[in-house]
């Protein structure tokens, strides 16, 4: 049983991130957002139970669909909100856009777009905390779709031969944009292609947040004991498209999924089930509850306003950062 | 304080630039395959192990993705590594790491990080090694923003400019040639720089501009002193860095010889080559007398069998000849 504080850290930072993507839907489908955005809703459990395992001397590396994974490390929202719209204020300064989050300082070294090639990334930054032995870990998020990526396979093999504190957490939400897992791999257990390496794989609830709080633990702990890496499955469900808020075309409400299992997938929202939890233990009130969401909802407000009332980046600018000096 | 200089080969300079760099920084590193063979990579590893530990001297799997991948993220976590590709070829399953990551991301993140990585690749050709063991990419790499790309053809830029690679910033391609390994010449015992982007005139002259990089560079100063014999007085240009380029060094010959032959040891279709000639063209036309003329590889993979082998590569007999041909037009 977690402290009251992390209780409510884990479902502050679940509703956070819900709130802010769903935030996004409207300005996608008018066209005032225009770059283009992977939303995280229903995959907030991974974020956010693995984010409070970290700190920002940590490496954590993301993907296309990283929302989630920023603001769990705590990335500024307000910079996320203005990056997304293309403003100078935003946290790569309008060269990267949703897919481009950045927030060192809070030890989210980055997320980037190409499927898997951020993996590599994140052993680096293991191997760089395994040569300072510095006592931190890097955690690398990728989705189902990278499995198909050799570079996946040359990283767990290399972290593993050198026994890097690396934890990979693959985010199967079943969908590699529209094909269907059983499209791509014959067996879908993907944790099992760890342990031919000599990792640990574990399979987990990817919409229990206490699960996923719990095996990240135990992964950074085994990773700081020198026992890593570590390969963490977690099974989950996007509640929006591939991109945008329904697939692959903007607004054009193309999900691909059958009904059914969208539905089905509704009823384990990792959200509504931990408020359930969150109130039959009498960890905080509904009316907590309330106020927490209402402080969020500021806090969108707050940053939309930041964002509108800042400029776009500059043409002038468009060389600057080619170089570092 | 006296500097102590002495005849070094090309490969244990580059030695000596890893021993003295990791020793006087702690985040320095070398990581790839072949680093702890008996052959250590071609010298340049030497002794390093024995002196840094495995730790930092880091003989990895055949995965060049991931490896690289590893050392540019290795990078942007503040080390600074070199990561060596003992064949240029294979490090093409890198271009991932290399293209899409280390060239994008002080760009990508708006300057909020940066990738001092040293990506060095050994170009190996000749040697009936074809077409996957002697390729020379630099052109490719040329393209790319945000990667710089370096090109040392004697012993003491080599030194010079792996120094100068690990201590920048930004992702470093460092591209050497095997053939000048065992080139001897003067290198000082001290740690020092030879600066990114300034090439050297190897040859002051006043008929003809000769641009080289590498091996090539090599070769034409050989055919440049050898033409003084016949009267021909070449200026010859060892660029060292291809990117960022030292345009005002070429213009500035140019402007002098009004004549400018360019022999690149790689391909000459959208090559480096030409990439020279359409900036003169851009920059002195009206101070040129005739067209430039490019020295390079032909447009055909490299061959194994030696005849064929031999007319695939330019020496210093058809760079002499082709200066001929520019000087007599």
């Amino acid at each position: 049983m977690y402290s009251k504080e992390v209780l409510k850290k884990l479902f502050t930072d679940m509703t956070l991130i819900r709130f802010s993507e769903e935030s996004l839907v409207e300005p996608i489908l008018n066209g005032a957002i225009k770059c283009p955005v992977h939303l995280y809703s229903g995959q907030e459990a991974i974020a956010a139970g693995i984010g409070a395992a970290l700190t920002e001397n940590d490496s954590v590396y993301g993907t296309h669909r990283s929302h989630g994974h920023y603001l769990a490390m705590g990335g500024s929202l307000r910079e996320m909100i203005a990056e997304i719209f293309g403003k100078s204020t935003g946290c790569s300064g309008g060269r990267g856009g949703s897919m481009h989050l950045y927030a060192p300082e809070k030890g989210f070294q980055g997320a980037a777009p190409i499927v898997g090639g951020t993996i590599s990334l994140a052993v680096g930054a293991a191997l760089a905390h395994s040569i300072r032995k510095d006592g931190n870990v890097a955690v690398s998020y990728f989705g189902d779709g990278a499995v198909g990526e050799g570079v996946l396979y040359e990283s767990i093999n290399l972290a593993a031969v050198k026994k890097l504190p690396i934890i990979f957490v693959c985010e199967n939400n079943l969908y590699s944009t529209h094909l269907h897992i059983n499209e791509i791999r014959q067996n879908d257990e993907i944790y099992k292609i760890a342990e031919p390496f000599g990792a640990t794989g574990i399979r987990v609830d990817g919409n229990n947040v206490l699960e996923m709080h719990e095996v990240a633990l135990k992964a950074v702990d085994q990773c700081k004991n020198g026992n890593g890496p570590v390969f963490i499955e977690a099974m989950t469900y996007r509640m929006r498209g591939h991109v945008g808020p329904d697939d692959n075309i903007q607004g054009s409400h193309t999900d691909i999924r059958p009904q059914s299992e969208i539905d089905a997938w509704r009823k384990k929202d990792p959200i509504e089930s931990f408020k359930h939890y969150l109130l039959d233990n009498d960890v905080i009130t509904e009316h907590d509850m309330d106020v927490i969401e209402q402080e969020i909802m500021d806090k969108i407000k707050a940053a939309f306003d930041f964002s509108n009332n800042s400029k776009l980046t500059p043409a002038t600018e468009l060389g600057k950062y080619v170089y570092s000096d | 304080m006296s500097t102590v200089i002495r005849e070094l080969q090309y490969s244990l300079a580059i030695n000596e630039a890893f021993h003295q760099l990791m020793a006087s920084d702690p985040s320095v590193f070398l990581i790839g395959q072949g680093v702890k063979s008996p052959w250590y990579v071609g010298r340049t590893a030497e002794k390093l192990i024995e002196k840094f530990g495995e730790e930092r001297v880091i003989d990895t799997p055949v995965s060049e993705n991931g490896v690289t991948g590893a050392a540019v993220g290795a990078a942007i976590a503040g080390m600074r590594p070199i990561v060596v590709h003992p064949r240029v070829d294979f490090m093409i399953y890198a271009f991932d790491p290399i293209i899409n990551q280390a060239a994008n991301w002080h760009y990508m993140s708006g300057g909020n990080a940066n990738v001092p990585v040293v990506i060095w690749g050994i170009v190996n050709r000749g040697g009936e090694q074809a077409a996957q063991h002697a390729q020379n990419l630099h052109a490719v790499f040329n393209h790319i923003p945000g990667l710089k790309v370096v090109m040392p053809s004697t012993p003491y830029d080599a030194k010079g400019l792996m120094v100068a690679a690990v201590k920048d910033n930004n992702p470093v391609m460092f591209i050497d040639d095997r053939w000048l390994y065992g080139e001897k010449a003067d290198v000082p015992e001290e740690m020092y720089s030879v600066p990114l982007g300034k090439g050297i005139i190897r040859k002051r002259g006043k008929d003809v501009t000769v641009v080289a990089v590498s091996y090539m560079a090599h070769l034409a100063h050989q055919a440049a002193n050898s033409l003084s014999e016949s009267g021909i007085d070449v200026e010859m240009i060892d660029l060292r860095t291809v990117k960022p380029l030292d345009t005002e060094l070429i213009f500035n010959s140019v402007r002098k010889t009004g004549r400018l032959v360019v022999a690149d040891g790689g391909w000459k279709t959208g090559g480096f080559a030409g990439d020279i000639i359409s900036l003169i063209t851009e920059n002195c036309f009206e101070s040129l007398k005739q067209a430039p003329v490019r020295i390079t590889l032909p447009d055909i993979p490299a061959p194994a069998s030696s005849d064929m082998e031999k007319a695939y590569y330019p020496d210093v007999n058809s760079i002499i000849s082709t200066i001929k041909k520019v000087i007599q037009k």
